[in-house]
């Protein structure tokens, strides 16, 4: 079904060119906004040339917003987070493939079902576990009057206690779970002939020694297109920080860029939040520009 | 080196069984072919040597320790797999030296033993590339060198060359007999190959539904099939097999006839072909030649019967046609009896058959 025609082939590339037209438009409009002064941006309407306030606003965004540290935060929440993802998501498809063990499938759909059960669904168990990890086993005891036990025997009152919250663990920890990087290894580790299995086993390669020796290094690809992506995604996570971080020294930059938003009464300086808004866009574009030869590769198809 | 002993294997896969009771010893250094279609349960049962499927009952005994509930590498046997299974990440020296790594040795000693396996198999220059950027040929060499490294007691061919073109093939046949008959070490080969296993066996085993219907060295199953299925399995052109009688005095007639109802085997290079009639040649209308260059193969029918007859030699002023009437003479010294309900070969003394 390939057709060459040159009308055809001008169509296709006008329709390309305009869908390049609308997603560009926006950045442009931001960058353009965040090289304005405070009357130019204000105007109606706004200008639609660059202005030479450009660097002075970044500046002020930087630092009303203190994105330095932010920013590092952010690094190193999302980088985390990416980086437990690629890890865990090898280790339980390793499992789901490779073994055969009581509750194979249970543990398969158990998996599954998560899919329908993102962040935003579960947010308010997620908080208390993160708020005292040890918070079900101290529901288990309560229940089970055993704590009831220990006091009237002892007169110790049992109380677990493990707070994740203002932590990287707490950022990091309850988000590294994921179905679909699990299914994304499970497809690929399909793919893999038995006999590469069968030859480490002839070669007295163990289950973890094949783990790490055959499987990882054949899954690189694949673990730099989940990485990039769920760089991207942890990066732009706003509501699980939100949660979390109530200390000012644990935020993100995404949730920073609220106390650059005007407020309803406060001077309307938008050029300073498109500023802000520009630098924090900045790291995951380029992880994905800098990963992106691998990352398509992983996407499509196979190293063979 | 070693003996490997097989006593009354079975395997069942989910209750269906699919070996059924296969005893089989095999000597020190021997190199053991085992034959049949597909389906026949020989991969399973090399697989089961090896420890790669686990024996439902009975038992493998290699160098007299029973391996069944030990784990392939304490079995001490290397396998060449059919699709080569190399590791496509490592390169050639990793891929060969990788079950020494495993084991813990030492680089230094390691890189050497690499270099000498690789050295005895020709591929040294080959030692920094890629499994990807190789020749099947080339690839099967690493395969080999790698289960040639770790210097095991069993060496086990699991159909290694039937991804490899016909030239090539043939070549590899004769470097792993070389391999064989250098290093000694027991092996045994699977394939459905039946040149491939005439050619490299010191032993046949031939395969049928799970069950050995014939164990001997490549002569005498060729000469002496030991049933009707071995009989047309072996030799190409297939055999012909004709319906007939044996009588008490042991006289064979074909057709139907007084006496017991059996099979008649004969091959189709035994069968003579002739101009004219003589006493007791039968007709044969040619349907199909095939020139193979150092003689014909006849397709044709012979009354209601199908025949192959196969020609050595033979000049092109002679060659008969398509749709030409020739006869053929049996002799009737060279036929196979086999049974009609059991296919068992049905052994008469020569003496017998020369008197007809």
């Amino acid at each position: 079904m390939v057709e060459r025609s040159p009308i055809l082939n001008l169509i296709s590339q006008l329709l390309l060119f305009l869908g390049l037209l609308s997603a560009l438009l926006p950045f442009a409009i931001i960058a353009i906004a965040a090289s304005h002064d405070l009357r130019t941006v204000n105007e109606v309407p706004m200008p639609l040339t660059p202005g030479p306030y450009f660097w002075d606003n970044i500046v002020e965004a930087w630092n009303r917003a203190d994105l330095g540290p932010k920013i590092v935060n952010s690094i190193v929440f999302a980088a985390g987070v990416a980086l437990g993802k690629v890890f865990i998501a090898a280790l339980t498809a390793f499992s789901i493939v490779y073994f055969r063990y009581w509750g194979k499938m249970v543990v398969f759909w158990a998996i599954f079902i998560t899919l329908m059960l993102p962040l935003e669904v579960r947010i308010v168990p997620t908080y208390a576990v993160a708020a005292n990890v040890l918070s079900p086993y101290q529901a288990l005891l309560d229940i089970s009057g055993i704590t009831w036990l220990v006091r009237q025997a002892t007169g110790i009152e049992i109380a677990l206690k493990w707070g994740l919250l203002n932590s990287y663990t707490g950022l990091i920890l309850p988000l590294i779970a994921t179905a679909t990087g699990t299914f994304l290894y499970r497809q690929f580790f399909l793919t893999l002939p038995d006999e590469l299995t069968e030859a480490a086993r002839m070669d007295g390669a163990g289950a973890i020694r094949f783990f790490f020796d055959v499987l990882l290094p054949l899954s690189r690809t694949n673990m730099a297109a989940l990485g990039t992506i769920m760089f991207v995604w942890a990066w732009n996570q706003y509501l699980w920080p939100l949660l979390v971080t109530t200390d000012a020294a644990h935020g993100t930059a995404v949730t920073q860029l609220k106390e650059l938003i005007p407020q309803t009464n406060g001077t309307p300086d938008w050029h300073i939040a498109m500023a802000g808004t520009l630098i924090v866009m900045l790291p995951p574009l380029v992880v994905v520009i800098f990963m992106q030869r691998w990352f398509v590769r992983g996407l499509v198809a196979a190293e063979k | 080196m070693a003996e490997v002993a097989i006593r009354g294997v079975h395997k069942s896969y989910n209750k269906v069984p699919t070996v059924h009771g296969v005893d089989l010893s095999i000597a020190d250094g021997e190199f053991v072919v085992l034959l049949g279609p597909s389906g026949c349960g020989k991969s399973t049962l090399l697989r089961m040597i090896a420890g790669l499927e686990e024996i439902t009952a009975g038992e493998i005994a290699i160098d007299g320790t029973v391996v069944n509930a030990l784990e392939p590498r304490e079995r001490g046997c290397a396998m060449v797999f059919q699709n080569y299974a190399l590791y496509p990440h490592m390169t050639v020296a990793e891929n060969i030296g990788y079950a020494l790594k495993v084991a813990g040795t030492r680089k230094p000693e390691r890189r050497a033993r690499v270099a000498a396996v690789a050295q005895s198999l020709g591929i040294a220059e080959l030692l920094d590339r890629k499994p990807g950027t190789l020749s099947g040929g080339q690839r099967q060499r690493v395969a080999i060198g790698r289960a040639m490294i770790r210097e095991p007691k069993v060496f086990l061919f699991d159909e290694p060359l039937s991804n490899l073109d016909a030239k090539l093939r043939a070549q590899m046949r004769i470097e792993i007999r070389r391999l064989h008959q250098r290093l000694g070490v027991t092996s045994v080969f699977v394939t459905h190959d039946q040149v491939e296993a005439m050619t490299l066996a010191d032993r046949l085993v031939v395969l049928n539904h799970g069950r050995i219907e014939q164990i001997g060295t490549p002569t005498e199953v060729y000469r002496r099939p030991a049933s009707r299925f071995v009989a047309g399995f072996i030799g190409a052109p297939a055999m012909n097999f004709l319906t007939g009688t044996l009588a008490a005095d042991g006289r064979i007639a074909i057709g139907s006839g007084a006496g017991t109802p059996v099979t008649i085997g004969v091959r189709p290079d035994e069968i003579q072909l002739l101009d004219a009639p003589l006493k007791g040649t039968l007709d044969f209308e040619i349907e199909l030649v095939e020139e193979l260059g150092t003689g014909q193969v006849f397709y044709g029918r012979s009354g209601e019967m199908e025949m192959t007859v196969m020609r050595n030699g033979g000049g092109e002023a002679a060659l008969p046609r398509s749709g030409q009437r020739l006869f053929l003479k049996i002799p009737m010294t060279c036929v196979h009896l086999f049974e009609v309900e059991s296919g068992r070969r049905i052994d008469l003394p020569p003496s017998r058959l020369a008197a007809e």
